[in-house]
């Protein structure tokens, strides 16, 4: 691989000066020449390797964290299954599906913007990484939405909670539903609460990854990753996708657990 | 002092070069439309088999597909496939922790049910 790299940013107009270590020069595999090679790591091989565990690592950590919202779900819908179909039936099917399908466009840009990293586009990585942040904030806009039509129906946990969709449905204009006895439509709080929690702390993540995108895009433009500086681009891409995996997950958890409930 | 340091595998008897060996392979666009063909279809698929009765094969169905999903998105969209076997560890350690959450908390849960199971 060609590690000597002719800098056309204008940020970066000086030659790349070589240095001695303590014995002698390593111009043959040439790490030296590449600025962002730090010096505590040997190459840059073993620099970038580092950091995609690094990443990893902190990803194990997340699916942990989500791991305990999984299972609370788990546990609640085995325990209250009636309340939990019902109330999933609460939620748009289109529009979760829109969204997913908003989210793995996203992240088909997002690995595209790799791609163009590693090969040196500029162009196509800024535009790539713009898409990837457009998509993404449709994703919270329709999210926003559904929250909205959350409140307006009395269907957020607490207080102004309101039973009266699940215990007489048809009072409601909602034909397809048997209705539920008085305590198990109370449960339907729970399916509610873990439907804010975890699509909520997903959009959380959404809107931390959307902060981080703005400011790649920025250096992306200024050229700071299509001189052969990948990392930052590739383990933004890790974050994203996982992001992306945790709502592969939620979709068919939340939003279908039993769309035929009259058969 | 300066000499020639030849750090191809014949010469790099402290594997210094490359110590993860790992090969630096890019996955091309047309693979990745691939990829998002297969998710999108795979997204259709779950829904409308969600509107079809098949009693309890419903939830595992749903689960099998989006797993089939996460996986292809990890190997493809996330480059595992292609990474150094410490990466692919990695991946399975989360992997097994989190098997390992679900069932040491059931397994509590289920041994003192309170009634519920």
């Amino acid at each position: 691989m060609d590690n000597t790299i002719a800098s056309t940013n204008a940020l970066d107009a000086q030659p790349l000066m070589p240095h001695e270590t303590a014995a002698h020069e390593h111009e043959e595999h040439g790490h030296v020449f590449v600025p962002q090679h730090r010096h505590h790591f040997e190459t840059e091989e073993q620099q970038r390797e580092a950091g995609s565990f690094g990443m990893w690592l902190f990803l194990l950590t997340e699916i942990m964290f989500f791991g305990g919202l999984f299972f609370a779900y788990l546990l609640y819908r085995n325990w209250y299954y009636p309340a939990f179909a019902v109330a999933s039936n609460q939620l748009s099917v289109p529009l979760g599906g829109t969204n997913t399908a908003i989210l793995i466009t996203s992240g088909f840009f997002m690995a595209l913007g790799v791609w163009a990293a590693e090969v040196r586009k500029r162009k196509m990585l800024v535009v790539t990484l713009i898409f990837t942040t457009l998509f993404g904030m449709a994703f919270i806009g329709i999210k926003y939405d559904e929250y909205h039509e959350k409140w307006e129906k009395h269907h957020i946990p607490g207080a102004q909670f309101d039973v009266s969709d699940f215990v007489n449905p048809a009072a409601n204009g909602i034909t397809d539903e048997q209705p539920l006895a008085p305590d198990m439509a109370q449960h339907t709080q729970i399916f509610f609460f873990l439907y804010f929690a975890m699509t909520g702390m997903h959009a959380l993540h959404m809107i931390i990854g959307l902060c981080l995108l703005f400011w790649l895009t920025w250096r992306a433009y200024k050229g700071d990753f299509s001189s052969g500086y990948v990392a930052p681009i590739e383990n933004f891409g890790l974050y994203w996708h996982f992001v992306d995996i945790i709502w592969l997950f939620l979709f068919p958890l939340l939003y279908l657990i039993n769309r035929h409930p009259l058969h | 002092m300066a000499h020639q340091i030849s750090h191809d595998q014949a010469h790099d008897p402290m594997n210094v070069t490359n110590p993860e060996h790992a090969e630096h392979h890019i996955v091309t666009p047309v693979q990745y439309s691939m990829v998002f063909g297969t998710l999108l279809l795979f997204t259709g698929i779950t829904v409308w088999v969600a509107y079809i009765d098949l009693k309890v094969f419903n939830p595992i169905l749903a689960l099998a597909i989006a797993t089939f999903k996460a996986v292809v998105v990890v190997l493809f969209f996330m480059h595992v496939k292609y990474q150094s076997r410490l990466i692919k560890l990695t991946v399975a350690c989360g992997l097994f922790t989190f098997t390992v959450l679900t069932i040491m908390t059931l397994s509590d849960y289920i041994s003192r049910s309170w009634g519920l199971w």
